[in-house]
């Protein structure tokens, strides 16, 4: 059975080429004009369609924490890193006889999300209890949006090339089944050596939203990409800060793979991804892993999966009740959540007590996808550049700034703030407003870039100097290391004349015909000003004196 | 003085002729001289006395805080108290003290209420007999009257046999027998199926179910969520209405509280009844009603169709599904409310430690009784996923019948619904436990239940003796939020029909001794 593994392992490129060694950027390039639709792939164009190809199938579950002072159903606090069980009302507790009330906030925040996501915000949702015993869930149920969730049938646009080789063919768009309101758990911390489990229920009962994305996705970048997107949208919107790191982003994934043309294969849920690059990593690893053991023969079972973040590959977590029954059923001191709109809303109703949705619509901020296009539009820069200025947090406005306070073309700028800014930020790994070097002093220096008054490589020596030195101007700068252009006509043809002095062979050569050699000699002539003689009029100087 | 209404009582306060101190003392006495009846679980007596003295102070200096200043009360044991043990006569929670009163308990506590203690209850109130409690069963106070025993003697029984004593009704059964045999002026119960109007009928006493959302629920630790109200015992229908008054209203805590202004509650008195519409439900005319009952349930509609009122009969067709369908409904959502007793954050915890699977299992198995468990049981049963369609779906859906039949009624020009609250009178705690707790509540729900499905509000008022000198009651039922018009045609019918007043006082010596007897038997048992 070799040759279908050769060839299996061929369809699959996509995404094998991601978990392999020779992930490259190509990859993008190969999933656009692999697949068209989530149901077509590479494979699907074949001859035999589906014979032997694989297609892989990803949705995602992804937990959000909703930015927000108090929790979804009391009144306590909600801060990270609190001490543990600090943050812990009666309900949070679960104390006999306590009840939720619902927190205008997190009912915003959804509504808020729902919009941006194109969804349907539902006029009516409804709460229900899920119920499963753990340690860190003192009331025995959740309470969740399980029949009837605050939005419904959005979608979320997302391109592959972002950043690196925009396409407009590389734009996805992955549909978003709906979003609901829940309530977060506690942490369980188990410490083996005592044999006990400490409980820290600050987190219980904190706002999330969990939003369902459907199965359109089909390799680990998609999937990244489409939560990487998601992410941004959140932070525009401030309802959630969609930080990993600290958990305010949680990703479950359901991985499945079929034949192309067959139903859907059995799927697995890859649970608890805490980081964009382990999504990318753990959906590709478990696509290859399922391939491979339905390739020898093997089955794959319906089962909950954890990542191994040092292994790099999924590992069963062998639930020991095997599956449950979350005995779904409605939350009985919850009346339903009701919207309204400017044509519903009561003529008397509190603004205090209820949510407009048409009130928040009209107060929606731009969205990452029209902001990238605005840029484009604005500032006549590439595609991918508006990705990467909005990939940063505080890129942006930097950026904007920036060409606020110089003469210098748009175009010009974005070169400077994505390589040479953002590369030194990396390298410190320093975030943008960590940068030693404001809007304004970068506008300064393109400024005397654009007057010509220093020259390229003068300008980059200027930029690291105000890196490491705060508190000087690019003025100062160059008055000290006297990097201002060599303005002097008469100074440059002496240097000029000096330098063909030296190389009478170059000189030969150039006017045997060989014209390349003028290049060198301008680079002779540069290093001779140190980098202050605009290279245009050194060699005009040069063509004169060799002629 | 203890047998005074309300009013009377405030304004003998005001008066000076007994301090909040000295009326808290002769209840608190009196609670020790009826312990046999077994009304309270706890008895926060110092706490009771330091509430007296500052409300004695409010009164020295002319600034009381209201009609209930200074007047003791006593609290159902599953409404959550600040500082004082609240069991819900379970296990699960013996030694539990919760950090936070109740919103009707601090509401009572902020107009000067003197909160005596924690009355007795059916486990977690899962019953209608008040006997199914870790502490034992409650004994109705009329076990002990002048007329019950008088008429005993009549039929050749023995005056002084005790094993005779009847039950309360319940599940508020402690919160009845403490009013009742006159140790505090009102109590709270709560009713999800007829626990308040139940033990009120039993034991000769005003039992008002409020509309759901009428009453905040927070604090009260629940059985059925969307059933359960505060429910409110008093000797008489204004004294209902004052404690009503004091407790409605709109409540942060509670969502599913009336966002409205509501009340005052004050009644007028009612002189004209003949612009009343009263429905007669055919359907209660039930198998199991006995005939002294339904002979006195005419008679009450005789009553208001001779004072001009308009009496017809009306249908509510889905009446007997009620308790079927309660028995789906009420396990459900206890085995939703039950999950949270786990042994970690409070409660009882049980000594096992190989695991927390294995620790959660001893835990439920020792703090819930039997009743408890198998509602559990049943509950998670009716939930899963497999049979949620079949059994709760169904349920909710005959729920919604059920309150339909209500509306039609109402809206057809009825304006109350008049009704028996019981089958009989009182029944003998030997003769009651010869069924279990399910087959008792399914039996004894019969004419409540339906009312809490539709979340109207009811209340039980006293009518007569039966021929075994024993409390009967009848039951009014209106339109939700009704709750004042409701009393209003409440106290009419209460003047009109002159129920007589316990004679128990005149028998306390007795049941002294026979207290005493009971210690020795106890400790011969022992």
């Amino acid at each position: 059975m070799a040759a279908p593994v050769l060839r299996g392992a061929r369809a699959v490129r996509c995404w094998s080429l991601g978990v392999g060694p020779r992930r490259t950027r190509a990859l993008f390039a190969e999933s656009v004009s692999g697949r068209g639709s989530r149901r077509s792939s590479a494979a699907a164009r074949e001859p035999r369609p589906g014979a032997h190809e694989w297609a892989a199938v990803v949705g995602l579950e992804i937990h959000t924490q909703i930015s927000s002072n108090s929790k979804l159903f009391s009144g306590s606090q909600v801060t990270f890193l609190a001490p543990p069980n600090s943050l812990v009302s009666f309900f949070d507790a679960s104390l006999p006889g306590t009840l939720p009330v619902l927190n205008k906030r997190c009912v915003e925040a959804a509504v808020m999300t729902g919009l941006a996501l194109n969804c349907t915000v539902n006029k009516k949702s409804l709460f229900d209890r899920k119920h499963y015993f753990y340690a860190d869930l003192p009331a025995g149920y959740q309470i969740t949006q399980q029949r009837l969730p605050i939005a419904v049938n959005g979608s979320l646009t997302y391109n592959l090339g972002g950043g690196t080789h925009w396409s407009p063919s590389a734009t996805k768009t992955v549909r978003i089944k709906q979003i609901q309101l829940e309530q977060d758990s506690g942490k369980s911390l188990h410490d083996d050596t005592r044999s006990q489990t400490l409980i820290d229920l600050n987190r219980a009962g904190v706002g999330l939203m969990e939003v369902v994305m459907e199965p359109d996705m089909s390799c680990g970048d998609e999937a990244a990409t489409a939560v990487r997107e998601l992410q941004l949208i959140l932070r525009t919107l401030g309802t959630s800060q969609a930080n990993m790191a600290e958990g305010q982003l949680r990703v479950d994934a359901n991985i499945s793979v079929h034949h192309p043309g067959e139903p859907f294969g059995v799927r697995t849920e890859v649970k608890n991804l805490n980081s964009i690059r382990f999504l990318a990593k753990a959906i590709d690893y478990e696509i290859k892993r399922q391939i491979e053991e339905l390739q020898n023969g093997g089955k794959i079972l319906n089962e909950t999966r954890a990542f191994d973040e040092k292994l790099g590959c999924t590992v069963s977590m062998r639930d020991k009740e095997g599956k449950q029954d979350y005995r779904f059923m409605p939350e009985p001191n919850l009346p339903p959540l009701i919207l309204y709109d400017a044509e519903s809303l009561p003529v008397a109703a509190d603004p205090q007590q209820v949510v407009n949705i048409d009130w928040i619509r009209e107060r929606l901020p731009e969205l990452p996808s029209v902001t990238r296009q605005r840029l484009v539009e604005q500032y006549g820069i590439l595609p991918e550049h508006s990705f990467a200025l909005l990939n940063e947090d505080g890129l942006l406005e930097f950026f904007q700034n920036v060409v606020k306070e110089t003469r210098t073309e748009p175009k010009k700028v974005i070169g400077w703030i994505l390589t040479t800014f953002l590369g030194y930020l990396k390298q410190q790994n320093l975030a943008v407003s960590e940068s030693p070097i404001s809007p304004s002093l970068l506008a300064e220096l393109l400024n005397l870039l654009d007057r010509k008054a220093i020259s390229v490589p003068a300008a980059q020596q200027v930029f690291e100097e105000l890196w490491h030195n705060k508190g000087k101007t690019p003025g100062q700068i160059i008055r000290e290391k006297k990097l201002e252009l060599l303005q002097n006509q008469e100074e440059l043809e002496e240097i000029c004349q000096a330098v063909l002095d030296k190389h009478p062979q170059e000189v030969t050569a150039v006017k045997k015909g060989n014209q390349k050699v003028v290049n060198k000699l301008i680079g002779l002539v540069r290093r001779a000003t140190q980098g202050r003689a605009d290279p245009g009029r050194i060699k005009q100087i040069l063509e004169k004196q060799l002629q | 003085m203890l047998g005074l209404s309300l009013r009377e009582i405030s304004a003998a306060l005001k008066q000076g002729q007994v301090s909040p101190k000295e009326l808290c003392q002769k209840c608190l006495s009196l609670i020790k001289e009826t312990r046999f009846l077994n009304a309270y679980i706890t008895v926060a007596e110092k706490k009771a006395l330091q509430q007296a003295e500052e409300s004695e102070k409010r009164y020295e200096k002319g600034q009381s805080l209201g009609i209930l200043d200074g007047i003791p009360i006593a609290v159902k044991d599953n409404f959550s108290t600040a500082g004082i043990e609240t069991t819900c006569a379970s296990n699960m929670l013996k030694g539990y003290i919760p950090p936070y009163n109740a919103t009707v308990v601090q509401k009572l506590l902020d107009q000067g209420a003197i909160l005596l203690g924690k009355t007795n209850l059916d486990e977690f109130a899962m019953g209608s007999g008040s006997t199914d409690s870790i502490f034992g069963p409650v004994r109705n106070p009329w076990s002990y009257s002048k007329q019950y025993r008088e008429k005993r003697k009549q039929n050749h029984h023995r005056a002084d046999e005790d094993s005779n004593w009847l039950i309360t009704g319940g599940s508020s059964g402690g919160s009845a027998a403490a009013v009742s045999a006159f140790t505090c002026f009102a109590a709270l119960g709560s009713d999800t199926g007829g626990s308040t109007r139940n033990p009120a009928a039993l034991c000769g006493l005003v039992g008002l179910k409020p509309t759901y959302g009428l009453v905040s629920r927070y604090g009260l630790i629940p059985l059925v969520n969307s059933m359960d109200v505060p429910g409110i015992l008093t000797r008489c229908v204004d004294d209902a209405a004052i404690v009503l008054d004091t407790l409605a209203g709109h409540d942060p805590k509670d969502s599913t509280t009336i966002q409205d202004s509501v009340g005052p509650f004050i009644l007028p008195i009612l002189k004209d009844v003949s612009k009343l519409c009263i429905g007669i439900p055919k359907e209660y005319n039930a198998p199991g009603l006995s005939s002294e009952m339904q002979t006195l349930w005419y008679k009450a509609a005789d009553l208001f169709e001779s004072k001009g009122a308009k009496v017809v009969e009306v249908s509510l067709p889905h009446t007997s599904y009620s308790i079927i369908c309660y028995q789906i409904l009420c396990p459900a959502e206890v085995a939703s409310n039950m999950a949270r007793f786990d042994g970690l954050e409070y409660g009882h915890r049980c000594n096992v430690n190989v695991s927390t699977e294995a620790m959660y299992a001893a835990t439920r198995r020792e703090g819930f009784n039997d009743v408890v468990r198998g509602r559990i049981l049943s509950g998670n049963f009716f939930l899963l996923k497999e049979n949620y369609d079949d059994y709760f779906v169904k349920a909710q859906k005959v729920r919604r019948l059920i309150a339909n039949d209500f509306m039609k009624v109402f809206n057809s020009g009825v304006d109350f619904l008049l009704t028996p609250t019981t089958l009989s009178d009182a029944m003998p705690y030997l003769e009651f436990i010869k069924e279990d707790n399910r087959t008792r509540s399914s039996q004894d729900d019969i004419f409540t239940q339906s009312v809490n499905m539709a979340g109207l509000p009811a209340v039980n008022i006293p009518m007569a003796l039966s021929s075994q000198g024993l409390p009967v009651g009848l039951q009014l039922i209106g339109r939700a939020f009704s709750d004042q018009q409701l009393l209003t045609v409440a106290k009419w019918f209460e003047a009109q029909v002159q129920f007589p007043v316990i004679q128990f006082q005149e028998l306390m010596d007795n049941c002294q001794a026979f207290f005493q007897h009971e210690k020795m038997a106890s400790v011969s048992l022992k």
